[in-house]
């Protein structure tokens, strides 16, 4: 196995900071817009586009959020959740096929 | 920018700041910049630490190369800002704009090393499709790239998946060619801190 390298810890402590820290969307909206899982509308439609296809977010997106009660500071912060979450798990799915075969190789 | 707090919600600081930069660049501060300013102990201050040590940090891979990476990134994500900016910086880091072009035109055919290439195209698959697997990574490994280069070039990715996703999701605004060009000596000459 690759030990835990310095550019997957500061990954890891971002991850943790939008998580769990201070943030004016609750810990489980930031975690749901994190895992694109579990969202109602019309959150669900910004978060699975940012996840999945950011070059489609529109105008739109952003203003059915803000009718439906979310603030500017409560959208800033689930787009980065959304964002950070995607990238995580694309980040995670290299590693854990880079250690697939590191895996091989010692056994 | 879609939100209006990232266009004028900065402390007065900031906004000064901004208007030294402008000032001195003369070119527009541009929304990458800004971004990692508005409230950066939820986002800026770490996503910058990151960044930094994935695209300045000690590596095998050059400052070029991983230029190149976030480069070749951005264009599979379609991400037009990003696409400029480090093909940019790429350009001035590699001093060799033809073959930046051509690895964003065409990998298959760019002129690069094999191991460039295959680390680019698990890359490129793994952005476009979320998935990779062993095969993969043995291709890569066979055309001589080390674990760590591996994992060192995975952190570029997630770098620009990250920085892609929010430049299209808040909708950054695509810069000059003089714009970007000021911007990649700027990366180049100070990093991402």
């Amino acid at each position: 196995m690759l030990s835990e390298d310095k550019k997957r810890a500061a990954y890891r402590a971002l991850q943790d900071r939008i998580l769990n820290g201070e943030g004016r969307a609750s810990p489980e909206q930031r975690a749901r817009a994190f895992g694109n899982d579990e969202l109602s509308q019309p959150l669900a439609g910004l978060v699975g586009k940012v996840a999945t296809r950011p070059t489609q977010v529109t105008d739109a997106d952003f203003a059915a959020a803000r009718a439906a009660g979310f603030s500017e500071d409560q959208l800033f912060e689930l787009v980065i959740c959304a964002a950070v979450g995607q990238s995580a798990r694309l980040y995670d799915a290299g590693l854990a096929a880079l250690a697939d075969v590191v895996g091989e190789e010692e056994r | 920018m879609r939100l209006e707090i990232l266009n004028s919600g900065y402390r007065p600081g900031t906004k000064l700041l901004f208007a030294l930069i402008q000032l001195f660049s003369r070119q527009p501060v541009p929304d990458a910049a800004k971004l990692v300013f508005y409230r950066p102990d939820f986002y800026g201050s770490r996503a910058k630490e990151f960044t930094h040590e994935a695209m300045r940090g000690p590596s095998a891979w050059s400052v070029a190369d991983r230029e190149l990476m976030a480069a070749y990134v951005s264009t599979v994500n379609e991400s037009a800002f990003c696409v400029a900016a480090h093909s940019a910086t790429a350009r001035q880091a590699s001093q060799d704009g033809p073959k930046v072009a051509a690895v964003l035109a065409d990998l298959e055919t760019a002129p690069v090393g094999d191991g460039l290439r295959a680390t680019l195209r698990m890359l490129g698959r793994l952005t476009k499709e979320g998935k990779v697997d062993a095969d993969d990574m043995r291709q890569v490994l066979s055309a001589g790239v080390t674990r760590q280069q591996v994992a060192d070039a995975l952190a570029v990715s997630a770098a620009f998946n990250t920085t892609g996703r929010l430049a299209d999701a808040f909708g950054f605004a695509v810069l000059s060619p003089e714009g970007f060009e000021a911007g990649a000596r700027y990366l180049l000459k100070r990093g991402y801190r």
